[in-house]
């Protein structure tokens, strides 16, 4: 068994093979990887712009994250995080944009459907492999389309759809998460910012309390699976159903329950991109893959919600960043998507990791990788 | 699993391809079965060789005390009891298998207080489906199950439990612990929702401690860490996880399912103190074994599994293993 430290470690040398691997990629294709890199390094921290539409960019990914990582610590793979990202986001603009309320308030309301939606799509899921023992691979990747389609139908429907346009309507200002909003464009505002060059850079971009939100959820998962007795039960059942059982817990239902949560999750990312930064629900032609990110982001976090924050936003930043290169170098963003797939791929085999340490360190194979279990 | 019948036929055999100039080599942790036939006998502990020693030298006890490291006791000592009032009461009972054929079939049985009720059979005659109906997680076709009076036939896995049957499980990697949980967190599989390990819904991780260090201490579990991951455990101490846990809920029916399956002369001696504490304190046992030697040292009455049914019930003190053994292989059934 790899201990938290050593799995720390790997983490971070993945990162720097998937660096090193990226570099390589751009050297063949004939860019200058140092300088791509300083792009990207730049296009990170150049600014205070860049750094805050950093934050903004890796929050969904964060919460679809740790929607995964919750899935994946109570024995089921979500991999439908991102249809109960659409629908988390349908349903936010749809409260968003139908329902009167005062500000605040809407917003929450608002991201509340999102998520109680979002979580019996994730429901459903649970509910078939608890009745029927279907397997939640095939029924969440089944339901990401359905989720799509389903958007799409609903964004078309008359009162809903913004004329001239491939989109939804807008959702009322009531509902938005955006911090400081209306002042940011008021004339007081505008003249305190003209003097506030950091400040002014910074809520340049749509910077909203999506980013809080996650944090917070992020330390609501880690307590609920550490210090609870629904986060004992659910880790009981998925790491062994069989023992769960046999202890009296009830397995079908605690299936359910963590599908329902890890829906929940991700209809929040959903909601959180809505009412922070798009506004709308836009007709799309594939996923936009905020849901297949959090896997990958769960995976790169070792499944810890807490390390989801970090995780995202590396992730996040990567992304970001990398769609800076092409305007500047013309390298394309197809390296980031190699880069990230590396770290991915180094991640997800520790045993590589370990023979590549033991290597380098000159010791005993068959002692560290026995260790790895 | 072998009757006992079957397991001296093999021993014919082994003896006529020695005698025939053939050199066997019999790897067993069944001290009995060397005796039979072994001429040499070579002893490993820990993957470490200990002794090789003529067979017809040694007793059966020394050889126990070699696999083992310390001398081990094979005699269970119990002291006669009167058995009390009827506390499990099986009725007619009929339960499928994973392929929906009957493998309990009209089995009735009745489990009184302060006695260790011996269920002998081969493998596969329906202990296993009977255990899991017993404990909820199978379905009852037909019958009834009675606990202290109270009907609790089809009652979920907590319902029981709660009624006051608690089981040691046949497979205790797959149904006995969470290997992913630590040791502590296994110790509180069954009562993680109870006070005080936990109220409101929120664990309490200092009296969970609290508990398991001190179960850990009292049942001997090595090492005594209580954060070790219960996979990382040897199977003995696997064992003493479970029993310390099902045995400080002090329940009014245990239910011992293959409870030294794979341990070591020294473990098992250990289990079977166990199981006679709780019948000397007047508690039921029920004790499921494919292991005839273990049901006849540690019950007070043998009950006989064979086909789903139990064929007959005889007293431990003087029951013979011919006449046990025929009734497992269905003999004393239709007459073979």
């Amino acid at each position: 068994m790899v201990n938290k430290r050593n799995k720390i470690v790997v983490t971070f040398i993945s990162i720097l093979f998937g660096l090193i691997v990226g570099a390589l990629a751009l050297a063949i294709a004939g860019f200058n990887p140092i300088e791509a890199y300083k792009i990207m390094f730049e296009g990170i921290f150049g600014s205070p712009k860049y750094i805050s539409w950093t934050i903004v960019r890796s929050t969904p990914l964060i919460l679809t994250g740790i929607s995964v990582a919750f899935a994946f610590k109570t024995g089921l793979f979500n991999i439908g995080a991102e249809g109960q990202y659409i629908i988390g986001s349908l349903v936010a603009t749809l409260v968003g944009y139908f329902v009167k309320l005062p500000v605040g308030i809407h917003a929450i309301v608002a991201m509340l459907a999102g998520c109680l939606a979002a979580a019996i799509w994730g429901g459903i899921a649970g509910l078939l492999k608890a009745k029927f023992g279907i397997n939640e691979v095939i029924t969440t990747i089944m339901l990401n389309w359905t989720a799509l389609y389903f958007s799409n139908y609903v964004v078309f429907w008359e009162p809903f759809k913004r004329p001239n346009r491939d989109a939804s309507q807008q959702i009322l200002d009531t509902a938005s998460i955006e911090i400081l909003r209306n002042w940011k464009t008021s004339d007081a505002g505008r003249e305190f910012l003209r003097n506030h060059e950091f400040l002014k850079n910074f809520l340049n971009p749509p910077v909203n309390f999506g980013f809080i939100i996650a944090i917070l959820v992020a330390i609501l998962i880690w307590y609920i699976l550490k210090n609870t007795t629904l986060g004992y039960q659910l880790k009981a059942v998925g790491f062994n159903k069989d023992a769960a059982e046999y202890g009296g817990i009830n397995v079908k239902r605690n299936m359910v329950i963590s599908m329902m949560i890890a829906g929940a999750i991700a209809g929040l990312a959903g909601a959180t991109q809505v009412l922070g930064v798009s506004r709308e629900t836009a007709i799309l032609s594939a996923a936009e893959g905020y849901g297949f990110d959090g896997m990958a982001v769960a995976l790169i976090a070792n499944s810890n919600p807490i390390a989801c924050i970090a995780a995202g936003l590396l992730f996040g930043g990567l992304k970001y960043a990398g769609s800076k290169l092409q305007p500047l170098i013309g390298a394309p963003l197809e390296v980031i998507n190699i880069t990230i797939g590396v770290i991915v791929f180094f991640i997800a085999m520790p045993k590589l990791i370990d023979i590549l340490l033991s290597v380098i360190n000159g010791k005993k194979r068959g002692a560290k990788v026995e260790d790895t279990k | 699993m072998l009757t006992p019948q079957e397991i001296d036929e093999l021993m014919e055999i082994i003896r006529s391809l020695t005698s025939q100039g053939k050199t066997v080599i019999i790897i067993t942790h069944k001290l009995k079965e060397i005796k039979q036939v072994a001429d040499y006998c070579t002893i490993i502990r820990r993957g470490k060789k200990i002794d090789t020693v003529k067979v017809e030298d040694v007793s059966e006890e020394q050889l126990a005390s070699m696999m083992v490291g310390r001398n081990v006791s094979f005699k269970v000592d119990k002291t006669d009891r009167e058995p009390g009032e009827v506390v499990l009461e099986i009725d007619n009972l009929y339960v499928k298998d994973n392929r929906g054929l009957d493998a309990v079939k009209g089995l009735s049985l009745k489990l009184r207080k302060g006695e260790v009720l011996g269920l002998a059979g081969v493998d596969g005659n329906g202990q296993k489906e009977l255990l899991e109906a017993l404990t909820g997680l199978r379905k009852v076709e037909s019958g009834k199950i009675i606990m202290n009076g109270q009907d609790i036939t089809n009652l979920s896995p907590r319902e029981i439990i709660d009624s006051g049957i608690n089981n040691i499980p046949e497979d205790r990697q797959k149904r006995g612990l969470v290997l992913d949980f630590t040791v502590a967190e296994n110790m509180i599989l069954e009562n993680y929702h109870k006070k005080p390990f936990s109220s409101g819904g929120r664990l309490n991780h200092k009296a969970i401690n609290d508990f398991a260090t001190e179960l850990v201490e009292k049942f001997d579990v090595r090492p005594r860490n209580i954060k070790q991951f219960a996979g990382a455990l040897s199977g003995g101490n696997q064992q003493k996880v479970i029993l310390a846990r099902e045995i400080t809920n002090n329940p009014e029916v245990l239910i011992a399912a293959q409870p030294t399956r794979g341990l070591d002369v020294g473990a098992i001696e250990y289990v079977h103190k166990y199981l006679i504490e709780q019948r000397d304190k007047g508690k039921a046992v029920l004790l499921i074994s494919f292991e005839l030697d273990e049901v006849m040292d540690v019950s007070d009455r043998i009950a006989v599994i064979y086909d789903g049914k139990i064929v007959d019930i005889l007293d431990a003190k003087t029951a013979d293993e011919k006449t046990i053994g025929l009734l497992m292989a269905g003999g004393g059934v239709d007459g073979e």
